[in-house]
């Protein structure tokens, strides 16, 4: 094969995405070290000093953290249900999983306006019970965005540990009991160190899609900012294109000083080296 | 050992309910015949339905979707497929890095890189909203045609390619009666994961909106803080079963190892 033929292959798509992508990305990164009198980071120093801004940027994480954690707590045990039954129930199941991932954002988040509401279901049922006298406030607060959020990327975790629970070898957990283990020790000693390469991979994708979502912090937030769409209001609504450079460039950050920490953590932890 | 597994079971039983319940019940409120949007309904009636089609803006904001994912999907394709089989029939130095540079949009917090695009594409490069919002949707689509592509072509045996050849075919003429005949289930596939992305995409979207430009989830983000009636219910189920319908055809295609390996 001549190395022409394969620059000629790759070419179009590493233009297209350099120009429209790496180029207005690098810029969006560039100008926020720069005024009119040169290098700066003033524009960052001004930031962290802004208890607005740090209030949000602490809301923001611990909203992804809180996500992370119930997704870890709800979605290991299911997911590890769901690897243990047989093929065609395990088919099923994952369709019943994956089905609300390929659903839209939109329609997710509005299914919990009208479950968390005033009006809503939840409320309904707790006042007819009597539970409660007057509605509970739910929905626009940092809680309805953490439920929003695990329902969103709940899926997303149980499908990334289903696919590593399955390689573990039945063989492996029938040694371990043989030579007297109890479940409760072959649970922790072989199925959870044996997963974590997937529930460190899931934990990233759950963080950091919590940390830059928009779409359900947008509809069940209310005023209540996050740090996306306090992005989209300084760039909409406020028309601040080099705050939100600066937030926008805060947030390229996070995610990939998350990735790589995680990333360094999973060669850490994996067993197999 | 048997009440255990009856425990588990319990247990992700809930988690499904939790998973599923809102969808049924988001489903279940599009029935209603009232105006206010309630559950459980009080009259049956399919008059949300019909609302759907009487609302101008929805009709424009669903031609500008479906016109943007498959124009976007056209693109990603032709600058796709061809990266795709790069990658996957030669080794060279270097091929790591280009593979992590296709994947890198999906790495990009998709509400930054809708700013990046507004002040860049739409300001600097000063290209019409319907343009930028073209070319946004097939940055976000390529590297979901890249990957499905490529794990399809792994699985080509790339020997009767060189079959082909050595009995006279032409480089491009192999590529086009052999090699894409075969991998055709995966572009098909590839091209309804990229399509559903698109189509639902809001983070770049959502700043690409100008007078009669917007897509099909940004006009029900701006429906849903303005009226609260069971139109978007309905709406919902209609998207429900688009997406039920794809998943269906994806998974004939690819079975479901590409949703389960990340």
């Amino acid at each position: 094969m001549k190395k022409r033929y394969l620059y000629l292959l790759l070419l179009p798509g590493v233009l297209f995405l350099t120009i429209f992508m790496i180029i207005p990305i690098l810029l969006t990164i560039g100008t926020t070290f720069f005024t009119e009198s040169g290098f700066s980071i003033q524009g960052y120093l001004d930031f962290f000093r802004d208890r607005y801004f740090i209030e949000i940027l602490l809301t923001t994480l611990r909203v992804s953290l809180f996500t992370t954690i119930i997704c870890i707590l709800l979605g290991f045990p299911a997911a590890y249900y769901i690897s243990k039954l047989k093929q065609r129930k395990k088919v099923i199941m994952l369709l019943l999983t994956i089905f609300p991932l390929l659903t839209s954002p939109v329609v997710r988040s509005f299914s919990w306006m009208v479950i968390i509401g005033k009006n809503g279901v939840v409320n309904k049922l707790l006042m007819g019970m009597g539970l409660i006298e007057k509605p509970l406030d739910i929905l626009y607060t940092p809680t309805a965005i953490i439920i929003g959020l695990v329902h969103l990327f709940l899926p997303l975790i149980i499908v990334t540990l289903v696919g590593v629970m399955e390689n573990i070898e039945t063989d492996l957990l029938k040694a371990a009991e043989s030579l007297g283990a109890s479940r409760l020790a072959v649970f922790s000693k072989v199925i959870i160190p044996l997963s974590v390469p997937g529930l460190v991979i899931g934990s990233i994708l759950v963080f950091v899609g919590s940390f830059t979502a928009y779409t359900t912090p947008a509809l069940l937030g209310g005023k209540q900012r996050v740090i996306s769409t306090f992005l989209y209001q300084n760039a909409i609504t406020l028309n601040e294109w080099q705050v939100a450079s600066i937030v926008a460039t805060i947030m390229i950050a996070v995610t990939v000083l998350i990735i790589s920490i995680m990333n360094g953590l999973a060669k850490k932890l994996n067993p197999k080296g | 050992m048997q009440e255990k597994n009856r425990g588990l079971a319990l247990f992700t039983l809930l988690v499904f309910l939790f998973l599923l319940g809102p969808l049924l019940i988001i489903s279940v409120t599009s029935f209603e015949g009232g105006n206010i949007l309630k559950f459980p309904p009080e009259e049956f009636s399919l008059r949300w339905y019909e609302n759907i089609f009487n609302v101008e803006m929805f009709l424009v904001a669903f031609k500008t979707s479906i016109l943007v994912s498959l124009g976007g999907n056209l693109l990603a394709l032709l600058l796709g497929v061809p990266a795709a089989y790069a990658l996957s029939r030669y080794d060279f130095k270097g091929k790591s890095v280009i593979n992590a540079f296709f994947v890198s949009p999906i790495l990009i917090p998709g509400i930054v890189l809708g700013f990046a695009f507004l002040r860049y594409i739409v300001g600097t490069y000063q290209l019409p909203i319907y343009a930028a919002l073209f070319v946004g949707h097939t940055v976000i689509m390529l590297p979901f045609i890249i990957r499905v592509i490529s794990s399809s072509l792994s699985n080509f045996d790339f020997s009767i390619e060189e079959a082909a050849e050595s009995l006279g075919a032409s480089k491009l003429g192999t590529f086009f009666t052999v090699v894409l005949p075969n991998i055709k289930s995966g572009i098909l596939a590839a091209v309804m994961i990229a399509f559903l992305e698109s189509f639902n995409n809001v983070d770049i979207s959502v700043y690409m909106t100008g007078p009669g430009v917007s897509t099909f989830p940004i006009q029900m983000l701006t429906y849903v803080e303005n009226y609260f009636d069971p139109t978007i219910s309905a709406i919902s189920v209609l998207l429900m079963f688009i997406t039920a319908f794809f998943m269906f055809i994806v998974e004939r295609l690819m079975g479901l190892s590409y949703f389960t390996k990340r």
